[in-house]
């Protein structure tokens, strides 16, 4: 084995990972899908989402958060896994008002793939019905308040040139949402506004002018199972 | 020896009839369809009212309204099998995105403050069903057996769901690319 790198296993199958990785990271390598909403990319992980949790010994953590250890033996698609992740579904479809119909991130939206993998007909839970904002005074973006799961990758990876914050979240707990700041000149145009909607897992951030263009049928999770990209990897591994 | 033909209601509850028009998208499978099922109480062969028990009830809309309720408390009596077809009986769907706004603001905003609005009055006669305070999905009114989603649902969807049924098989790990919401 070389230097750096550590053995853990993932639901029995012994994999490499590299020092430092997340639990996320040393899976998706090797072609093992462990599903996340908030985590993305090149960002540090926030764990705000917990669509993450797996199984290490007797505890429960979140995948993105954890990093690797020599040894570690990783419970990630057992039942009872599966099914928490599922509920946690639910509880974000029944939590804000998520109408995959009218959405234009339908089709694209990660929350709905998620939805369709663990194949979510009706949450078990009652809707909320809770009425939220929609911010379109900006000219190129819409903040779809109803849509947002504040898993706040906006905040984390929309950033000015300079580096300054252009969204941010008020409140806290169950009362938590984000914010635009519509003084900064920045926020104001077309790039930011492309930035935040293709950060946004869902179709809470929406660029202006540009929805409906791919048909249905040919848009990202029509076909393909989120995830599938990742485990199409495996056998190469 | 024929076999028994299964017996099947549908009905259209707050929704838009989309959900019956993707049936009537199964195309000529139509003609295998009516080979295995009898339509009892259902738009399709304009029976107003059950006739007989029915082994399938095919639910498209949710309930916005006193006669949604009545409706769907039928089904549920007649029917041995329940089915929500469609995001609406599901979620509500887009009548429900009158949920969390008051009944007073909603009227007005109709019968009064609306653009397109002449005779400025709300309705109040005893014919015209009582108003729900919010639109309830249908699993929220009657215990629902299965649900179908789709916004209409795909026909193939509709199709493989209704093949199931007849064949007395498990509505699990349905088609992926008929699994969908819009």
């Amino acid at each position: 084995m070389e230097q750096g790198h550590i053995k853990i296993n993932i639901d029995g199958r012994e994999i490499i990972a590299k020092e430092g990785q997340s639990i996320v990271q040393a899976a998706r390598d090797n072609g093992i899908f462990i599903p996340t909403l908030c985590d993305f990319k090149s960002l540090q992980p926030a764990g705000t989402c917990r669509m993450c949790l797996v199984k290490v010994g007797e505890r429960y953590v979140s995948a993105c958060t954890t990093i690797v250890s020599q040894g570690m033996s990783v419970e990630n698609e057992s039942v009872e896994l599966k099914e928490n992740r599922k509920s946690l579904i639910e509880m974000l479809f029944v939590e804000g008002n998520h109408m995959c119909p009218s959405c234009e991130k339908s089709g694209n939206c990660q929350l709905q793939a998620l939805a369709y993998r663990y194949q979510m007909t009706a949450p078990r839970y009652p809707f909320s019905f809770t009425q939220r904002k929609i911010d379109a005074s900006l000219p190129y973006l819409v903040v779809e308040h109803n849509r947002c799961i504040q898993c706040l990758r906006c905040v984390r990876g929309v950033k000015a040139k300079d580096g300054h914050d252009i969204f941010g979240f008020i409140d806290r707990g169950g009362a938590i949402h984000i914010s635009v700041d519509t003084t900064d000149t920045e926020a104001a145009t077309e790039v930011i506004a492309q930035k935040a909607m293709d950060i946004c897992p869902v179709g809470a951030l929406i660029k202006k002018g540009g929805a409906y263009r791919v048909p249905i049928g040919e848009r990202k999770y029509d076909n393909e199972v989120i995830g599938s990209d990742v485990e199409k990897e495996r056998d190469k591994v | 020896m024929s076999k028994t033909k299964l017996i099947v209601a549908t009905t259209s509850l707050a929704g838009c009839f989309g959900c019956h028009m993707s049936l009537l998208d199964i195309d000529e499978r139509i003609l295998e369809l009516v080979e295995v099922v009898e339509f009892n109480r259902s738009p399709i062969d304009d029976f107003k009212e059950f006739t007989k028990e029915c082994d399938l009830g095919l639910v498209e809309g949710g309930c916005c309204n006193a006669e949604n309720v009545r409706v769907l408390r039928e089904f549920r009596e007649h029917c041995k099998i329940l089915v929500a077809v469609g995001q609406c009986a599901i979620t509500g769907g887009l009548p429900a995105m009158r949920n969390g706004i008051s009944m007073k603001e909603l009227l007005e905003e109709a019968y009064f403050n609306g653009v397109t609005v002449g005779n400025k009055m709300i309705p109040n006669d005893e014919e015209i069903p009582a108003i729900l305070d919010r639109v309830y999905p249908c699993h929220e009114i009657v215990k629902i057996d299965a649900f179908l989603p789709g916004c209409a649902p795909r026909a193939d969807l509709i199709w493989e769901v209704l093949n199931r049924i007849i064949e007395g098989k498990s509505l699990d790990n349905l088609t992926y690319k008929n699994f969908k919401y819009d």
